[in-house]
């Protein structure tokens, strides 16, 4: 088969599959950051503690509970967003009327928080997830082979971020939340009842970030660090992207994990600082980011 | 006199061109006694404190307020001065230990190589404001922690290990802590005299006004951005002092002081001590300090501690400890 620039194809497409899958991460996260930013206006700095928290649950619900795999894609979220929506209820509310910069600050702190908690009880090594049985295995492309699981976190990634877009973008409620975003007290005015849409926001973010942390647990090691740097890398993605911008968190997700992905094959030095320098550049030429508006 | 009539009178006297009158270069009184009580407890401390805790505290308690210069007069949160404090410290090691610079020196360049990144970094941050600005900030910091963490010459995890203390202006000995004490001693109010100065500056007044109106600012024909980029330039610059400094003390620079919950806990130590006063950060420093240092065997509760610390600092106790004892005594601190 064809090389590339000396690269094996093999290399080549394994590592365009594992940016692929890192680009997945990428773009859940951001999703999640972008949907409580458009309606809260905050950057919620918890997000990689909270899908480090979705991995350590479903962890938990297999080994305390014996609760395979495909529950905890639907059990972990909701736990984890219900914990979010006690947080936004009782921590967040009464910050909201405060600079913003107060309710960042507030959720770097339950960062600490939360990734002490499960430090103190688990240790920092990893604890493993085994891969569900059904996923197992490799599929033959032809050109390489692909994990099976592997494909599903990309399939999975695709789905709920088409799902998240369609509902914002697509339905009533969606329609409601995008009012909020605009104009909250016009919104309020016309009998919706718009604290309870940010509490609902808010966790389903949260959800979402557990949702990733959950599709994670298979293919990272599950432990009490693993959001910490990763959530600064999707912060940058959201400043490429374009705050709050569900196209840009999406798009700008996944072509970012491949990029990462691409320049591990041609400069691997640089594959960890590649976004930041690409955020650098957009910044530089289009500070509202690539699919933002003007701020 | 109200607050609104303070606050105008004093953006009427800048209008005019006038300083207003808190802008006197002559310090007042209670902040010259108080400025006396800390040069009194560096000069007491090492009879009864470790020198190398008191030392430890100095350089934070200088990157603190170094950090307030911008969070609490020009109203920017930046997420990311780790990476002035920690590429300071790579600095003034490589520095002392491969070129083997005396210390005056290390410090010097590492205050350099801060500021020139302080103005690179700020170039692009500026354009943007409030949450927008701390993410950027996060993000480049992230950036060169990860380049920390990769290049040769920062010697990865292992961090710079054993850099010496050249002896002062080659002369002065400095290998002892008893003698590079007062040394800290003399950088720690270089740094705070300077901060002083800087605030009490018409440049410090523009940057209050910055912050509390940026607008009208910009109408009044203020280069807002070039005040922003100067504060952000002096800030990095200050916090290379601090980190610089702190690797000759511990002759250690290693990746904790470039990770991001670096530049979180000096969030903490002002928003502890309180924000926007003038001695808030060194008090906040001593807390945080303080509490890493006898909760130290308590090992993970420490983290649950300090964010536990944070989230009722921001949610009850948002003036910290100088700004409420101002409040008391109703004056500046």
């Amino acid at each position: 088969m064809f090389e590339l620039l000396g690269i094996p194809p093999q290399a080549l497409f394994g590592q365009v599959l594992l940016g692929l899958i890192n680009g997945s991460f990428y773009a859940v996260l951001s999703l999640g950051l972008a949907v409580i930013f458009g309606l809260l206006n905050i950057i919620n700095f918890a997000h990689g503690a909270l899908y480090m928290m979705g991995a350590f649950v479903s962890w938990m619900l297999l080994t305390y509970l014996g609760i395979p795999f495909w529950f905890a894609l639907v059990i972990s979220p909701i736990i984890v967003g219900a914990l979010g929506m006690v947080i936004e209820r009782t921590m967040l509310r009464p910050l909201h009327e405060l600079d913003h910069l107060y309710s960042l600050l507030l959720t770097f702190g339950l960062t600490l928080v939360i990734t002490g908690v499960f430090q103190n009880f688990y240790g920092v090594s990893g604890k493993p997830y085994p891969i569900p049985a059904a996923l197992s295995g490799v599929m033959n492309l032809g050109f390489m082979f692909l994990p099976i699981y592997r494909g599903f976190i990309i399939v999975m990634a695709v789905i709920v971020c088409f799902a998240t877009w369609f509902l914002i973008e697509k339905t009533r409620l969606g329609s409601y939340l995008r009012a909020a975003t605009e104009n909250p007290e016009m919104v309020s005015a016309f009998g919706i009842n718009v604290p309870l849409l940010v509490t609902l926001t808010y966790g389903f973010g949260v959800a979402l970030s557990a949702f990733a942390g959950v599709l994670a647990a298979p293919v990272y090691s599950v432990n009490p660090v693993m959001g910490n740097d990763l959530i600064i890398v999707v912060f940058a993605v959201i400043v490429i992207g374009g705050m709050g911008s569900i196209m840009g968190a999406i798009i700008g997700g996944f072509s970012l994990g491949l990029v990462e992905g691409l320049t591990k094959v041609f400069y691997p030095e640089a594959s960890t600082t590649i976004i930041f320098i690409i955020m650098a550049l957009v910044l530089l030429f289009k500070p509202s980011g690539i699919f933002g508006r003007e701020v | 006199m109200s607050k609104q009539a303070e606050t105008s009178n004093r953006n009427t006297a800048i209008h005019q061109g006038r300083l207003p009158p808190n802008t006197r270069a002559r310090m007042t009184r209670h902040h010259m006694v108080i400025f006396a009580l800390i040069g009194l407890f560096v000069v007491i401390a090492p009879q009864f404190l470790y020198p190398v805790f008191v030392m430890k505290l100095l350089c934070f308690a200088l990157f603190a307020m170094a950090f307030n210069l911008m969070l609490g007069f020009g109203g920017l949160l930046s997420f990311g001065h780790a990476a002035f404090f920690g590429s300071a410290a790579y600095a003034a090691g490589h520095a002392a230990k491969v070129w083997g610079w005396p210390p005056e020196l290390a410090i010097a360049f590492a205050v350099l190589v801060a500021a020139l990144m302080g103005a690179a970094f700020g170039f692009l941050a500026i354009k943007s404001r409030g949450i927008y600005f701390a993410m950027i900030t996060l993000a480049f910091a992230q950036m060169v922690y990860f380049y920390a963490l990769q290049a040769p010459i920062t010697g990865g995890e292992d961090g710079m290990q054993s850099i010496p203390r050249n002896a002062l202006f080659g002369l002065a000995d400095m290998s002892e802590d008893g003698s590079f004490y007062w040394m800290v001693v003399a950088v720690f109010f270089i740094g705070i005299l300077f901060m002083y100065r800087v605030i009490h500056s018409p440049f410090g007044e523009v940057l209050k006004g910055i912050r509390e109106n940026e607008p009208r600012m910009i109408s009044l024909g203020y280069q807002v951005q070039r005040y922003k980029l100067m504060t952000f330039v002096i800030s990095a610059g200050l916090s290379g002092l601090a980190g610089g400094t702190k690797a000759l003390v511990f002759h250690l620079a290693s990746l904790v002081d470039v990770h991001w919950t670096m530049s979180g806990e000096v969030v903490l130590m002002t928003l502890i001590g309180g924000m926007g006063t003038i001695f808030g950060p060194i008090v906040g420093a001593a807390v945080i300090v303080a509490m890493q240092n006898y909760l130290a065997n308590l090992g993970s509760l420490v983290l649950i501690i300090q964010g536990a610390v944070f989230i009722v600092c921001v949610l009850t106790f948002r003036e910290g400890i100088v700004g409420v004892i101002a409040k008391w005594l109703k004056t500046r601190l």
